[in-house]
């Protein structure tokens, strides 16, 4: 069935989030308190722009190369004694667990923070074929209780306050009513978590940067709750994008040192676990997913995006994202980057987040691995228009203006008609109902005369 | 040298006076210039849109009016940008890239080709906010951006500090997005219009009488903003600024 083409989705979600403007300017500033710890952090590093710059060029390299490294991992990984798995798309990934999980007779999953997962809709399915899968990053188990997904990449619950997370826990752990005491709440959450992890039979985790030279792979928390899940469980299941290979285990220190800075303005995470085999009694799985990025990785327009590490700094600086939230974004990864990878996985149903953006560059500026997402996002919307993914009507509009612009006697007409009609009918103009822009905003008053027309008089004097 | 004035439409239509400004700005710094009388739109707007294919014809049109001229200015940084970027014609490739290479925002043209390091005497004593337009800033590298840890400069700042008795005051969020983002203006309505709102209220905290910038597009979404809340704070572009006589 075809699906309908409306790129109207995060506009209309964005403008529900800012019907509660005290709400929107928390979230706004507490995301943009996270862009100033960033800053600070990247200021007390001379070399921060050569960083990124080395960061590019190893994620360039390696996706240039990105068989050859699958290839060196998977053979090292094996070597190291992990099981590796290939799957073509989300629904292989749910069933390559799955089957893991039966091979086990397992019924009990404890998953540290993976977007990975998040974009296969890990949870749902496994839910579905009853097992019990609990999320141990405190952020993602809060919008697992709350039945929603992470509106953040980093920081999953970002969009709460205390209160909400005080009447969930009421709920859902037994804590009093009306507590909002963050270290009461927390404690709450660690006792339910800790005998989540005890009873656990599988671990799963996401994976931040695998080595092809070593086999090996490291896993970034801030919760140290990848590492309870991997330790206490009988098997580890790490999934991974293929586009997390890297080459060498040297080049860990410039992504490590950039990954915290740019997410939380850390200088690192608390915890950077690598796993290099499984301990003697327990199993590695190791599951490497393409799920479009090596269709993204023969556009050489989009490739870039594949450099990404994940630490949402673009959401954070994003003054869009700021404002509308990220589950305005519906899609696993919100803001500038996932508004980029969201149409390779299906160009119709996100073919309004291109749109979703100002294009003023922040994002580029902050990436810690140079993608040019807001030139990524420009060029997507040139896809989409030509792929007719965009509304008919805006395509109407946009070639009647393009038989405006290049008719100069037209325009000057038209021009001379609107600005006379806007003196004659004002309310017109600043009709709210016509005119989008005169809800919130005052049209600029229309002048006696265009510059043309003055300076066609200053000719003539 | 000769110098093509480009006045971009929406300039043309609301803002006759920024076009004026800019003409006489120029003047005063000796420049040759002229203003080709069949001149539009950039075409930003419709490839924006996604659309940018469908500009062909503007594309064109523009070329037809700038191609003899060595040098394009015009007081828009996001259009200026857009030429830079984006200005194509199959049928004629060469022009098109003479113009994408010469073509100049007001300021940029000013500090960096004319490299103005004295304004003909202007005064103008107030206390003055600088919106720093995305595409302008980041875009055309006007200035420096807040996210890169590199030197800090100002190119409109430079040629603001030339001008008497003005006090440029200083923003919470010196670069951020002031939400207009062209089309995006009217798709994303509410957003855009709390982005607007934002953005003026940092001008307003730290005291500005009057909020300028290289961009009229941004200024016309301050302005809109301010003039809905029936603010008196005015809103004026740098070139109103660099040739106001107190």
């Amino acid at each position: 069935m075809e699906t309908t083409v409306r790129t109207t989705h995060h506009a209309e979600a964005a403008a529900a989030f800012l019907r509660d403007e005290e709400n929107v300017d928390w979230h706004n500033e507490t995301l943009w308190f996270v862009r100033s710890k960033r800053d600070k952090a990247a200021t007390l590093l001379p070399e921060w722009e050569d960083l990124r710059e080395q960061a590019s060029r190893i994620k360039n390299h390696a996706l240039s190369r990105l068989d050859d490294y699958l290839v060196e991992l998977e053979k090292n990984a094996q070597q190291n004694g992990i099981t590796v798995h290939w799957a073509s798309d989300a629904e292989e990934h749910n069933r390559i667990v799955l089957d893991i999980m039966r091979q086990h007779n397992a019924t009990q999953v404890v998953k540290s923070k993976s977007m990975l997962t998040e974009e296969c809709h890990l949870n749902p399915y496994l839910i579905k074929h009853g097992i019990d899968v609990v999320d141990t990053d405190l952020g993602e188990r809060i919008v697992q209780l709350r039945n929603e997904p992470p509106s953040h990449i980093v920081l999953p619950a970002i969009h709460l306050k205390k209160k909400h997370i005080g009447d969930l826990f009421h709920q859902h752990l037994g804590t009093d009513a009306g507590a909002t005491d963050p270290q009461y709440l927390t404690e709450a959450a660690r006792i339910h978590l800790r005998q989540k992890f005890l009873l656990a039979d599988v671990a799963i985790t996401g994976v931040n940067f695998a080595v092809a030279e070593t086999g090996g792979f490291v896993v970034c928390t801030n919760e140290g709750n990848a590492d309870l899940g991997a330790h206490l469980a009988k098997v580890h299941i790490a999934s991974m994008g293929i586009e997390k290979v890297i080459p060498k285990g040297e080049h860990l220190g410039v992504f490590l040192r950039l990954l915290a800075r740019s997410a939380t303005g850390q200088t690192t995470t608390t915890y950077s676990s690598h796993f290099r085999r499984p301990a003697p009694g327990q199993t590695m799985h190791l599951i490497l997913v393409d799920n479009g990025r090596t269709r993204q990785l023969a556009s050489p327009d989009f490739r870039n995006s594949l450099k990404c590490i994940r630490c949402g700094a673009c959401m954070n600086t994003c003054p869009v994202y700021r404002r509308s939230g990220g589950h305005s974004y519906h899609t696993a990864i919100a803001g500038p980057i996932g508004s980029i990878l969201a149409p390779n996985i299906d160009m119709k149903q996100y073919a309004d987040l291109p749109f979703a953006s100002t294009l003023c560059g922040s994002c580029t500026n902050v990436c810690p691995v140079k993608i040019d997402i807001h030139q990524q996002l420009y060029k997507w919307r040139q896809v989409l228009g030509e792929a007719g993914a965009v509304e008919p009507a805006k395509k109407v509009g946009m070639t009647g203006m393009d038989v405006l612009f290049s008719r100069p006697s037209l325009y000057r007409f038209a021009g001379r008609a609107g600005r006379r009609l806007m003196k004659l009918f004002p309310s017109l103009a600043n009709n709210g109902k016509l005119n989008p822009w005169a809800i919130h905003r005052d049209m600029p008053k229309p002048p006696a005369q265009s510059f043309r027309d003055w300076y066609a008089e200053q000719e003539k004097k | 040298m000769k110098v093509g004035l480009f006045i971009p439409c929406y300039i043309d239509q609301f803002y006759p006076q920024v076009g004026i400004a800019t003409l006489r700005l120029l003047q005063r710094l000796n420049v040759d210039v002229t203003f080709p009388m069949e001149q539009t739109c950039c075409g930003q707007p419709m490839a924006n849109s996604g659309f940018q294919k469908l500009a062909a014809g503007c594309d064109r049109n523009f070329i037809r009016n700038f191609a003899d001229c060595d040098a394009v200015v015009g007081p828009s940084g996001s259009c200026v940008l857009h030429l830079k970027e984006h200005l194509h014609d199959e049928q004629h490739p060469t022009e098109a890239a003479h113009l994408r290479n010469n073509v100049y925002e007001l300021c940029e043209f000013l500090t960096d080709v004319l490299k103005v390091e004295q304004l003909p005497p202007v005064r103008f004593p107030y206390r003055v906010g600088l919106h720093t337009s995305c595409h302008g800033q980041r875009g055309l590298g006007l200035s420096s951006a807040s996210e890169l840890m590199k030197p800090k400069f100002s190119k409109p700042e430079q040629l603001l500090n030339m001008v008497d008795g003005l006090e440029l005051i200083s923003l919470a969020h010196p670069d951020e997005c002031c939400g207009f983002g062209g089309t995006f203006c009217v798709f994303e309505e509410a957003l855009s219009a709390k982005m607007g709102k934002d953005r003026v209220a940092d001008h307003l905290r730290h005291g500005a009488e009057v909020i300028t910038g290289g961009d009229m597009s941004c200024l016309m979404q301050l302005e809109g903003t301010l003039r809905r809340q029936r603010s008196n704070v005015r809103v004026m572009h740098i070139a109103e600024i660099l040739t106001a006589d107190a």
